[in-house]
Protein backbone atom coordinates (compact mmCIF):
# COMPACT_ATOMS: atom_id res chain seq x y z
CA UNK A 1 0.00 0.00 0.00
CA UNK A 2 1.05 3.54 -0.59
CA UNK A 3 2.08 5.66 2.36
CA UNK A 4 -0.61 8.10 3.37
CA UNK A 5 0.41 11.32 5.12
CA UNK A 6 -0.18 12.85 7.59
CA UNK A 7 -0.25 9.89 9.95
CA UNK A 8 -2.75 9.96 12.80
CA UNK A 9 -1.48 8.09 15.85
CA UNK A 10 -3.54 9.84 18.49
CA UNK A 11 -6.56 7.56 18.44
CA UNK A 12 -6.82 7.63 22.24
CA UNK A 13 -7.72 11.30 22.01
CA UNK A 14 -10.35 10.73 19.37
CA UNK A 15 -10.88 8.46 16.39
CA UNK A 16 -11.84 9.46 12.87
CA UNK A 17 -15.41 8.55 12.04
CA UNK A 18 -15.83 5.43 9.96
CA UNK A 19 -17.44 6.32 6.62
CA UNK A 20 -19.98 3.54 7.22
CA UNK A 21 -21.06 5.37 10.36
CA UNK A 22 -21.54 8.62 8.52
CA UNK A 23 -23.58 6.87 5.88
CA UNK A 24 -25.92 5.45 8.50
CA UNK A 25 -26.35 8.89 10.07
CA UNK A 26 -27.05 10.97 6.98
CA UNK A 27 -30.80 10.26 6.55
CA UNK A 28 -31.44 11.39 10.11
CA UNK A 29 -30.55 15.05 9.61
CA UNK A 30 -32.91 16.35 6.95
CA UNK A 31 -35.29 13.57 5.97
CA UNK A 32 -35.87 11.71 9.21
CA UNK A 33 -35.53 14.61 11.59
CA UNK A 34 -38.25 13.69 14.08
CA UNK A 35 -38.13 13.91 17.84
CA UNK A 36 -37.96 10.43 19.31
CA UNK A 37 -40.26 11.60 22.09
CA UNK A 38 -43.07 12.60 19.69
CA UNK A 39 -45.48 9.77 20.27
CA UNK A 40 -48.29 10.88 17.97
CA UNK A 41 -46.95 10.93 14.45
CA UNK A 42 -44.77 9.04 12.06
CA UNK A 43 -41.87 11.49 12.28
CA UNK A 44 -41.55 10.66 15.94
CA UNK A 45 -42.03 6.94 15.38
CA UNK A 46 -39.27 6.80 12.79
CA UNK A 47 -36.89 8.56 15.14
CA UNK A 48 -37.88 6.37 18.06
CA UNK A 49 -37.36 3.26 16.01
CA UNK A 50 -33.90 4.43 15.05
CA UNK A 51 -33.01 5.15 18.66
CA UNK A 52 -34.33 1.78 19.79
CA UNK A 53 -32.23 0.06 17.20
CA UNK A 54 -29.14 2.03 18.21
CA UNK A 55 -29.77 1.15 21.83
CA UNK A 56 -29.81 -2.52 20.88
CA UNK A 57 -26.58 -2.22 18.93
CA UNK A 58 -24.89 -0.46 21.84
CA UNK A 59 -26.21 -2.92 24.42
CA UNK A 60 -25.14 -5.91 22.39
CA UNK A 61 -21.53 -4.79 22.24
CA UNK A 62 -21.24 -4.97 26.03
CA UNK A 63 -23.73 -7.82 26.56
CA UNK A 64 -26.28 -5.61 28.31
CA UNK A 65 -30.02 -5.26 28.05
CA UNK A 66 -31.07 -2.26 25.93
CA UNK A 67 -33.03 -0.94 28.91
CA UNK A 68 -29.75 -0.64 30.79
CA UNK A 69 -28.33 1.92 28.37
CA UNK A 70 -28.69 5.61 29.24
CA UNK A 71 -27.64 7.82 26.36
CA UNK A 72 -25.57 10.88 27.24
CA UNK A 73 -23.39 13.47 25.53
CA UNK A 74 -20.23 11.45 26.06
CA UNK A 75 -18.05 9.78 28.63
CA UNK A 76 -17.48 12.95 30.64
CA UNK A 77 -21.19 13.27 31.25
CA UNK A 78 -21.51 9.54 31.92
CA UNK A 79 -18.70 9.72 34.49
CA UNK A 80 -20.43 12.66 36.16
CA UNK A 81 -23.81 10.97 36.14
CA UNK A 82 -22.44 7.73 37.56
CA UNK A 83 -20.48 9.31 40.39
CA UNK A 84 -22.82 12.12 41.35
CA UNK A 85 -25.90 10.03 40.66
CA UNK A 86 -24.76 7.14 42.88
CA UNK A 87 -23.51 9.49 45.57
CA UNK A 88 -26.89 11.18 45.80
CA UNK A 89 -29.00 8.06 45.38
CA UNK A 90 -27.13 6.04 48.02
CA UNK A 91 -26.37 8.80 50.50
CA UNK A 92 -28.29 7.01 53.23
CA UNK A 93 -25.95 4.02 52.89
CA UNK A 94 -22.69 5.92 53.09
CA UNK A 95 -20.50 8.62 51.64
CA UNK A 96 -17.26 6.83 50.79
CA UNK A 97 -16.00 6.24 47.24
CA UNK A 98 -12.81 4.45 46.23
CA UNK A 99 -11.05 5.40 43.02
CA UNK A 100 -7.43 5.57 41.86
CA UNK A 101 -4.91 8.24 40.92
CA UNK A 102 -4.66 7.37 37.23
CA UNK A 103 -8.32 7.90 36.40
CA UNK A 104 -9.39 10.36 33.73
CA UNK A 105 -9.98 13.93 34.90
CA UNK A 106 -13.70 13.45 34.31
CA UNK A 107 -13.64 11.00 37.22
CA UNK A 108 -11.03 12.70 39.41
CA UNK A 109 -12.50 16.17 39.16
CA UNK A 110 -16.00 14.85 39.78
CA UNK A 111 -14.66 13.15 42.90
CA UNK A 112 -13.09 16.47 43.98
CA UNK A 113 -16.47 18.08 43.50
CA UNK A 114 -18.15 15.42 45.63
CA UNK A 115 -15.58 15.91 48.36
CA UNK A 116 -16.80 19.47 48.69
CA UNK A 117 -20.31 18.10 49.10
CA UNK A 118 -19.23 15.88 51.97
CA UNK A 119 -18.03 12.73 50.23
CA UNK A 120 -14.98 10.91 51.45
CA UNK A 121 -12.83 9.73 48.56
CA UNK A 122 -9.94 7.28 48.69
CA UNK A 123 -7.52 7.76 45.80
CA UNK A 124 -5.65 4.46 45.58
CA UNK A 125 -2.12 4.66 44.31
CA UNK A 126 -1.29 2.32 41.48
CA UNK A 127 1.69 0.01 41.23
CA UNK A 128 4.69 0.83 39.03
CA UNK A 129 3.04 -0.97 36.11
CA UNK A 130 -0.14 1.09 36.46
CA UNK A 131 -2.36 -1.63 37.94
CA UNK A 132 -4.25 -1.21 41.20
CA UNK A 133 -3.26 -3.45 44.06
CA UNK A 134 -6.29 -5.62 44.86
CA UNK A 135 -5.28 -6.04 48.49
CA UNK A 136 -5.03 -2.30 48.93
CA UNK A 137 -8.41 -1.95 47.27
CA UNK A 138 -10.07 -4.43 49.59
CA UNK A 139 -8.40 -2.88 52.62
CA UNK A 140 -9.80 0.52 51.67
CA UNK A 141 -13.39 -0.70 51.89
CA UNK A 142 -15.27 0.29 55.02
CA UNK A 143 -18.90 0.30 56.16
CA UNK A 144 -19.52 3.71 54.56
CA UNK A 145 -18.21 2.65 51.15
CA UNK A 146 -20.86 2.86 48.45
CA UNK A 147 -18.87 2.76 45.23
CA UNK A 148 -15.62 1.60 43.66
CA UNK A 149 -14.72 3.61 40.56
CA UNK A 150 -11.80 2.08 38.66
CA UNK A 151 -11.37 2.52 34.92
CA UNK A 152 -11.22 -0.36 32.46
CA UNK A 153 -8.37 0.72 30.16
CA UNK A 154 -6.18 3.74 30.78
CA UNK A 155 -6.12 6.45 28.13
CA UNK A 156 -2.45 7.35 28.52
CA UNK A 157 -0.68 4.06 29.07
CA UNK A 158 -3.34 1.60 27.95
CA UNK A 159 -3.14 -0.71 30.96
CA UNK A 160 -6.23 -2.81 31.61
CA UNK A 161 -7.26 -3.03 35.25
CA UNK A 162 -8.27 -6.41 36.71
CA UNK A 163 -11.94 -5.60 36.33
CA UNK A 164 -13.27 -9.07 37.08
CA UNK A 165 -11.33 -9.30 40.33
CA UNK A 166 -12.36 -5.79 41.32
CA UNK A 167 -16.02 -6.59 40.77
CA UNK A 168 -15.72 -9.72 42.89
CA UNK A 169 -14.33 -7.68 45.74
CA UNK A 170 -17.09 -5.12 45.29
CA UNK A 171 -19.78 -7.83 45.33
CA UNK A 172 -18.32 -9.49 48.37
CA UNK A 173 -18.65 -6.25 50.32
CA UNK A 174 -21.96 -5.14 48.86
CA UNK A 175 -20.39 -2.14 47.14
CA UNK A 176 -21.30 -0.95 43.64
CA UNK A 177 -18.66 -1.06 40.91
CA UNK A 178 -18.42 1.66 38.28
CA UNK A 179 -15.85 1.55 35.49
CA UNK A 180 -14.89 4.14 32.90
CA UNK A 181 -14.81 1.95 29.81
CA UNK A 182 -14.16 4.74 27.32
CA UNK A 183 -10.89 3.36 25.99
CA UNK A 184 -11.78 -0.32 26.23
CA UNK A 185 -15.29 -0.67 24.82
CA UNK A 186 -15.16 -1.54 21.14
CA UNK A 187 -11.44 -2.36 21.32
CA UNK A 188 -11.43 -5.45 23.53
CA UNK A 189 -14.27 -7.73 24.68
CA UNK A 190 -16.15 -5.99 27.47
CA UNK A 191 -19.01 -8.00 28.96
CA UNK A 192 -20.90 -6.36 31.79
CA UNK A 193 -22.24 -9.73 32.96
CA UNK A 194 -19.01 -11.69 32.92
CA UNK A 195 -17.08 -8.69 34.23
CA UNK A 196 -19.57 -7.97 37.00
CA UNK A 197 -19.91 -4.30 36.15
CA UNK A 198 -22.71 -2.26 37.75
CA UNK A 199 -22.17 1.00 35.90
CA UNK A 200 -19.98 1.84 32.92
CA UNK A 201 -19.25 5.00 30.96
CA UNK A 202 -18.23 5.00 27.31
CA UNK A 203 -18.18 7.31 24.33
CA UNK A 204 -18.88 7.33 20.60
CA UNK A 205 -15.87 9.26 19.39
CA UNK A 206 -13.30 6.80 20.74
CA UNK A 207 -14.74 4.01 18.61
CA UNK A 208 -15.09 5.60 15.17
CA UNK A 209 -18.48 7.11 15.95
CA UNK A 210 -19.48 10.76 16.25
CA UNK A 211 -18.39 13.16 18.99
CA UNK A 212 -20.76 14.42 21.64
CA UNK A 213 -22.55 11.14 22.23
CA UNK A 214 -21.98 8.37 24.72
CA UNK A 215 -23.68 6.11 27.20
CA UNK A 216 -23.87 5.07 30.78
CA UNK A 217 -24.65 1.43 31.42
CA UNK A 218 -26.74 1.09 34.57
CA UNK A 219 -27.42 -2.45 35.80
CA UNK A 220 -31.09 -3.38 36.24
CA UNK A 221 -30.82 -6.79 37.88
CA UNK A 222 -28.65 -8.29 40.63
CA UNK A 223 -28.52 -5.65 41.90
CA UNK A 224 -30.87 -3.07 40.48
CA UNK A 225 -28.86 0.13 40.37
CA UNK A 226 -30.29 3.62 40.31
CA UNK A 227 -28.72 7.00 39.84
CA UNK A 228 -30.14 10.40 40.67
CA UNK A 229 -30.60 12.43 37.51
CA UNK A 230 -28.20 15.32 37.05
CA UNK A 231 -30.19 16.83 34.22
CA UNK A 232 -33.83 17.53 34.98
CA UNK A 233 -36.51 18.02 32.37
CA UNK A 234 -38.76 15.92 30.20
CA UNK A 235 -37.88 12.65 31.87
CA UNK A 236 -36.09 11.04 28.93
CA UNK A 237 -33.89 7.99 29.39
CA UNK A 238 -36.11 6.58 32.10
CA UNK A 239 -35.84 9.78 34.05
CA UNK A 240 -32.11 9.49 34.47
CA UNK A 241 -31.13 11.93 31.75
CA UNK A 242 -33.54 14.45 30.30
CA UNK A 243 -33.01 16.14 26.98
CA UNK A 244 -34.21 15.50 23.44
CA UNK A 245 -32.21 12.61 22.03
CA UNK A 246 -29.57 13.37 19.44
CA UNK A 247 -30.98 10.93 16.92
CA UNK A 248 -28.40 11.11 14.09
CA UNK A 249 -25.50 10.79 16.52
CA UNK A 250 -27.14 7.90 18.32
CA UNK A 251 -27.69 6.15 15.00
CA UNK A 252 -23.99 6.65 14.33
CA UNK A 253 -23.03 5.48 17.80
CA UNK A 254 -25.08 2.32 17.30
CA UNK A 255 -23.52 1.65 13.92
CA UNK A 256 -20.05 2.24 15.37
CA UNK A 257 -20.76 -0.33 18.08
CA UNK A 258 -21.98 -2.84 15.53
CA UNK A 259 -18.86 -2.45 13.40
CA UNK A 260 -16.58 -2.75 16.44
CA UNK A 261 -18.40 -5.88 17.50
CA UNK A 262 -18.00 -7.51 14.09
CA UNK A 263 -14.40 -6.53 13.55
CA UNK A 264 -12.98 -6.49 17.04
CA UNK A 265 -11.27 -9.83 17.03
CA UNK A 266 -9.31 -9.41 13.82
CA UNK A 267 -8.75 -5.72 14.42
CA UNK A 268 -7.29 -6.20 17.90
CA UNK A 269 -4.85 -8.76 16.49
CA UNK A 270 -3.85 -6.49 13.62
CA UNK A 271 -3.34 -3.52 15.93
CA UNK A 272 -1.38 -5.32 18.61
CA UNK A 273 0.93 -6.73 15.97
CA UNK A 274 1.60 -3.28 14.55
CA UNK A 275 1.89 -1.75 18.00
CA UNK A 276 4.41 -4.38 19.08
CA UNK A 277 6.44 -3.82 15.95
CA UNK A 278 6.50 -0.08 16.57
CA UNK A 279 7.32 -0.51 20.22
CA UNK A 280 10.03 -3.10 19.71
CA UNK A 281 11.71 -0.94 17.11
CA UNK A 282 11.64 2.15 19.30
CA UNK A 283 12.79 0.23 22.36
CA UNK A 284 15.96 -0.48 20.40
CA UNK A 285 16.94 3.09 21.09
CA UNK A 286 19.24 3.38 24.05
CA UNK A 287 17.64 4.67 27.26
CA UNK A 288 14.07 4.21 26.15
CA UNK A 289 11.52 3.00 28.67
CA UNK A 290 8.12 1.42 28.20
CA UNK A 291 5.48 2.86 30.51
CA UNK A 292 2.82 0.59 31.96
CA UNK A 293 2.18 -3.12 32.19
CA UNK A 294 3.18 -4.99 29.07
CA UNK A 295 0.64 -7.84 29.21
CA UNK A 296 -2.51 -6.30 30.56
CA UNK A 297 -3.04 -3.53 28.09
CA UNK A 298 -5.06 -2.30 25.17
CA UNK A 299 -3.90 -3.58 21.78
CA UNK A 300 -3.51 -0.17 20.20
CA UNK A 301 -1.57 1.87 22.76
CA UNK A 302 2.14 2.28 23.43
CA UNK A 303 3.72 4.79 25.77
CA UNK A 304 7.48 5.20 25.72
CA UNK A 305 9.88 7.63 27.40
CA UNK A 306 13.01 8.59 25.52
CA UNK A 307 15.29 9.76 28.27
CA UNK A 308 17.26 13.00 27.79
CA UNK A 309 14.95 14.41 25.12
CA UNK A 310 11.88 16.46 25.87
CA UNK A 311 8.54 15.30 24.50
CA UNK A 312 7.31 18.46 22.88
CA UNK A 313 10.67 19.15 21.27
CA UNK A 314 10.58 15.59 20.03
CA UNK A 315 7.11 15.84 18.52
CA UNK A 316 8.11 19.02 16.75
CA UNK A 317 10.59 16.98 14.74
CA UNK A 318 7.84 15.12 12.96
CA UNK A 319 4.47 16.60 13.77
CA UNK A 320 4.14 17.95 10.27
CA UNK A 321 3.62 14.32 9.24
CA UNK A 322 2.77 12.39 12.40
CA UNK A 323 0.28 13.17 15.17
CA UNK A 324 1.04 11.66 18.56
CA UNK A 325 0.76 13.04 22.08
CA UNK A 326 3.19 13.54 24.93
CA UNK A 327 3.12 13.60 28.72
CA UNK A 328 5.42 16.59 28.63
CA UNK A 329 4.29 19.69 30.48
CA UNK A 330 5.45 21.84 27.60
CA UNK A 331 2.46 20.61 25.63
CA UNK A 332 0.03 21.88 28.21
CA UNK A 333 -0.69 25.20 29.82
CA UNK A 334 0.34 23.89 33.22
CA UNK A 335 3.94 23.26 34.13
CA UNK A 336 3.19 19.78 35.41
CA UNK A 337 3.96 16.72 33.32
CA UNK A 338 1.43 13.86 33.05
CA UNK A 339 -0.06 12.94 36.43
CA UNK A 340 -0.67 9.42 35.15
CA UNK A 341 3.01 8.81 34.44
CA UNK A 342 3.96 10.38 37.75
CA UNK A 343 1.51 8.06 39.50
CA UNK A 344 3.56 5.15 38.15
CA UNK A 345 6.50 6.60 40.04
CA UNK A 346 8.24 8.01 36.99
CA UNK A 347 10.49 10.96 37.69
CA UNK A 348 9.46 14.25 36.14
CA UNK A 349 12.34 13.95 33.69
CA UNK A 350 10.99 10.69 32.24
CA UNK A 351 7.43 11.98 32.25
CA UNK A 352 8.58 14.98 30.21
CA UNK A 353 10.24 12.62 27.75
CA UNK A 354 7.25 10.45 26.93
CA UNK A 355 5.29 9.88 23.77
CA UNK A 356 1.94 8.14 23.49
CA UNK A 357 1.16 6.26 20.29
CA UNK A 358 -2.50 5.43 19.74
CA UNK A 359 -3.04 3.24 16.70
CA UNK A 360 -6.41 2.85 15.05
CA UNK A 361 -8.57 1.29 12.38
CA UNK A 362 -6.98 3.29 9.60
CA UNK A 363 -3.36 2.84 10.63
CA UNK A 364 -1.27 0.99 8.05
CA UNK A 365 2.00 -0.92 8.14
CA UNK A 366 3.57 1.68 5.88
CA UNK A 367 2.66 4.37 8.38
CA UNK A 368 4.26 2.39 11.19
CA UNK A 369 7.48 2.02 9.17
CA UNK A 370 7.53 5.73 8.52
CA UNK A 371 6.90 6.51 12.19
CA UNK A 372 9.66 4.23 13.40
CA UNK A 373 12.15 5.99 11.16
CA UNK A 374 10.98 9.52 11.93
CA UNK A 375 10.93 9.04 15.70
CA UNK A 376 14.28 7.27 15.73
CA UNK A 377 15.93 9.97 13.63
CA UNK A 378 14.49 12.77 15.73
CA UNK A 379 15.46 11.18 19.04
CA UNK A 380 19.01 10.77 17.76
CA UNK A 381 19.15 14.30 16.44
CA UNK A 382 17.83 15.84 19.65
CA UNK A 383 20.15 13.80 21.81
CA UNK A 384 23.05 15.26 19.89
CA UNK A 385 21.64 18.60 21.00
CA UNK A 386 20.89 17.58 24.59
CA UNK A 387 23.26 18.62 27.38
CA UNK A 388 21.83 15.82 29.51
CA UNK A 389 22.65 13.19 26.90
CA UNK A 390 26.20 14.51 26.75
CA UNK A 391 26.52 14.31 30.54
CA UNK A 392 25.06 10.81 30.52
CA UNK A 393 27.55 9.72 27.88
CA UNK A 394 30.41 11.22 29.87
CA UNK A 395 29.27 9.43 32.99
CA UNK A 396 28.26 12.59 34.87
CA UNK A 397 25.71 11.89 37.57
CA UNK A 398 22.86 14.17 36.57
CA UNK A 399 21.08 13.70 39.88
CA UNK A 400 24.13 14.97 41.75
CA UNK A 401 23.96 18.34 40.03
CA UNK A 402 22.27 21.09 41.96
CA UNK A 403 19.62 22.28 39.57
CA UNK A 404 17.92 25.58 40.09
CA UNK A 405 14.22 24.78 40.44
CA UNK A 406 11.63 27.34 39.73
CA UNK B 1 -0.57 25.67 18.58
CA UNK B 2 1.41 26.27 15.43
CA UNK B 3 5.05 27.30 15.56
CA UNK B 4 6.34 30.46 13.95
CA UNK B 5 8.42 30.18 10.81
CA UNK B 6 11.50 31.34 12.72
CA UNK B 7 11.14 28.84 15.52
CA UNK B 8 10.80 26.07 12.95
CA UNK B 9 13.81 27.35 11.12
CA UNK B 10 16.05 27.32 14.20
CA UNK B 11 14.67 23.96 15.27
CA UNK B 12 15.34 22.39 11.88
CA UNK B 13 18.71 24.06 11.37
CA UNK B 14 19.99 24.92 14.81
CA UNK B 15 23.02 27.19 14.84
CA UNK B 16 26.06 26.57 17.02
CA UNK B 17 25.15 23.28 18.62
CA UNK B 18 28.13 21.96 20.47
CA UNK B 19 30.54 22.10 23.33
CA UNK B 20 33.45 24.41 24.16
CA UNK B 21 36.24 23.41 26.52
CA UNK B 22 34.89 24.57 29.84
CA UNK B 23 38.31 24.26 31.46
CA UNK B 24 39.67 27.12 29.39
CA UNK B 25 40.17 30.43 31.16
CA UNK B 26 38.39 32.38 28.43
CA UNK B 27 35.33 30.13 28.23
CA UNK B 28 32.26 30.84 30.29
CA UNK B 29 29.61 28.15 30.80
CA UNK B 30 26.04 28.63 31.92
CA UNK B 31 23.85 25.66 32.78
CA UNK B 32 20.29 26.58 33.71
CA UNK B 33 16.90 24.92 34.10
CA UNK B 34 16.31 21.48 35.57
CA UNK B 35 15.49 18.08 34.10
CA UNK B 36 12.39 17.90 36.32
CA UNK B 37 11.11 21.09 34.77
CA UNK B 38 11.52 19.69 31.30
CA UNK B 39 14.13 22.17 30.23
CA UNK B 40 17.90 22.39 30.62
CA UNK B 41 20.00 24.82 28.64
CA UNK B 42 23.75 24.94 28.47
CA UNK B 43 25.23 27.97 26.80
CA UNK B 44 28.93 28.70 26.44
CA UNK B 45 30.88 31.72 25.28
CA UNK B 46 34.51 31.98 24.29
CA UNK B 47 36.00 35.45 24.67
CA UNK B 48 38.87 36.72 22.56
CA UNK B 49 41.21 38.08 25.20
CA UNK B 50 42.82 40.70 22.99
CA UNK B 51 39.64 42.31 21.68
CA UNK B 52 37.23 41.41 24.47
CA UNK B 53 34.77 40.18 21.90
CA UNK B 54 32.85 36.93 22.10
CA UNK B 55 34.40 34.93 19.29
CA UNK B 56 32.43 31.75 19.67
CA UNK B 57 29.24 30.59 21.34
CA UNK B 58 27.75 27.11 21.58
CA UNK B 59 24.67 25.59 23.10
CA UNK B 60 22.99 22.34 23.94
CA UNK B 61 19.38 22.30 25.04
CA UNK B 62 16.96 19.76 26.43
CA UNK B 63 13.54 21.29 26.00
CA UNK B 64 10.74 22.19 23.67
CA UNK B 65 11.20 23.61 20.19
CA UNK B 66 10.95 27.17 21.46
CA UNK B 67 13.70 26.55 24.00
CA UNK B 68 15.93 25.09 21.29
CA UNK B 69 15.18 28.03 19.00
CA UNK B 70 15.79 30.57 21.79
CA UNK B 71 19.20 29.15 22.57
CA UNK B 72 20.15 28.85 18.92
CA UNK B 73 19.21 32.48 18.36
CA UNK B 74 21.05 33.55 21.52
CA UNK B 75 24.31 32.02 20.31
CA UNK B 76 23.95 33.82 17.00
CA UNK B 77 23.44 37.13 18.73
CA UNK B 78 26.32 36.59 21.15
CA UNK B 79 29.00 36.19 18.55
CA UNK B 80 30.90 39.40 17.89
CA UNK B 81 29.49 41.21 20.93
CA UNK B 82 31.49 42.38 23.91
CA UNK B 83 30.63 40.74 27.20
CA UNK B 84 28.93 43.93 28.33
CA UNK B 85 26.85 44.14 25.17
CA UNK B 86 25.87 40.51 25.67
CA UNK B 87 24.59 41.33 29.13
CA UNK B 88 22.08 43.68 27.58
CA UNK B 89 20.29 40.90 25.66
CA UNK B 90 16.78 40.79 27.03
CA UNK B 91 14.46 37.81 26.84
CA UNK B 92 11.79 40.02 25.28
CA UNK B 93 14.11 40.62 22.30
CA UNK B 94 14.07 36.86 21.78
CA UNK B 95 10.30 36.69 22.18
CA UNK B 96 9.90 39.36 19.55
CA UNK B 97 12.37 37.90 17.08
CA UNK B 98 10.89 34.38 17.33
CA UNK B 99 7.26 35.43 17.72
CA UNK B 100 6.89 33.33 20.84
CA UNK B 101 3.39 33.02 22.30
CA UNK B 102 2.88 33.87 26.00
CA UNK B 103 3.16 30.26 27.20
CA UNK B 104 6.63 30.06 25.66
CA UNK B 105 8.04 33.21 27.22
CA UNK B 106 9.71 31.14 29.92
CA UNK B 107 11.82 29.43 27.24
CA UNK B 108 13.25 32.84 26.34
CA UNK B 109 13.80 33.70 30.00
CA UNK B 110 15.80 30.52 30.23
CA UNK B 111 17.97 31.66 27.34
CA UNK B 112 18.59 35.02 28.99
CA UNK B 113 19.44 33.24 32.25
CA UNK B 114 21.85 31.00 30.38
CA UNK B 115 23.62 33.98 28.79
CA UNK B 116 24.00 35.67 32.17
CA UNK B 117 25.15 32.47 33.86
CA UNK B 118 27.80 31.99 31.16
CA UNK B 119 28.98 35.58 31.57
CA UNK B 120 29.16 35.20 35.33
CA UNK B 121 31.16 32.03 35.00
CA UNK B 122 33.56 33.87 32.71
CA UNK B 123 33.81 36.81 35.12
CA UNK B 124 34.51 34.66 38.16
CA UNK B 125 37.16 32.72 36.26
CA UNK B 126 38.84 35.96 35.36
CA UNK B 127 38.81 37.51 38.79
CA UNK B 128 35.85 39.82 38.25
CA UNK B 129 33.05 40.04 40.79
CA UNK B 130 29.93 38.02 40.09
CA UNK B 131 27.01 40.11 38.94
CA UNK B 132 23.87 40.01 41.01
CA UNK B 133 21.03 39.42 38.57
CA UNK B 134 17.40 40.24 38.86
CA UNK B 135 15.18 37.18 38.89
CA UNK B 136 12.64 37.12 36.12
CA UNK B 137 9.45 35.21 36.53
CA UNK B 138 9.44 31.90 34.72
C1 LIG C 1 -10.84 7.26 29.97
C2 LIG C 1 -11.62 8.42 29.47
N1 LIG C 1 -12.69 8.84 30.14
C3 LIG C 1 -13.43 9.89 29.73
C4 LIG C 1 -13.11 10.58 28.58
C5 LIG C 1 -13.98 11.72 28.14
O1 LIG C 1 -14.77 11.33 27.08
P1 LIG C 1 -15.71 12.34 26.26
O2 LIG C 1 -14.78 13.08 25.37
O3 LIG C 1 -16.64 11.46 25.51
O4 LIG C 1 -16.40 13.22 27.23
C6 LIG C 1 -12.00 10.16 27.85
C7 LIG C 1 -11.59 10.90 26.63
O5 LIG C 1 -10.69 11.72 26.65
C8 LIG C 1 -11.23 9.08 28.30
O6 LIG C 1 -10.16 8.66 27.63
S1 LIG D 1 11.03 24.20 27.52
FE1 LIG D 1 9.08 23.77 28.34
S2 LIG D 1 7.81 25.09 27.21
FE2 LIG D 1 9.74 25.50 26.38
Amino acid sequence: MELKLPIYLDNNATTPMDPRVLEAMLPYFVEKFGNAASRNHSFGWVAEEAVDYAREQVAKLINADPKEIIFTSGATESDNLALKGVYEMYSSKGNHIITCTTEHKAVLDTCKHLEKQGAEITYLEVQADGLVDLNELEKAIKPETILIAIMYGNNEIGVIQPVKEISKIARKHGVLFFTDGTQAVGKIPVDVQADGIDLMAFSGHKMYGPKGVGALYVRRKNPRVKVTAQMDGGGHERGMRSGTLNVPSLVGFGKACEICMNEMESEAKRLSKMRDRLENALMQLEESYRNGNKEHRLPHTANISFKYVEGEGLMMGFNKDIAVSSGSACTSASLEPSYVLKALGLGDDLAHSSLRFGLGRFTTDEQIDYTIKAVTDTVNKLREMSPLWEMFKEGVDINAIEWAHH
Amino acid sequence: MAYSEKVLDHYTNPQNVGTLDKAKQNVGTGLVGAPECGDVMRLQIEVDEASGLIKDAKFKTFGCGSAIASSSLATEWLKGKTVDQALAIDNMDIVEELNLPPVKIHCSVLAEDAIKAAINDYRVKNGLPELVLEQKAH
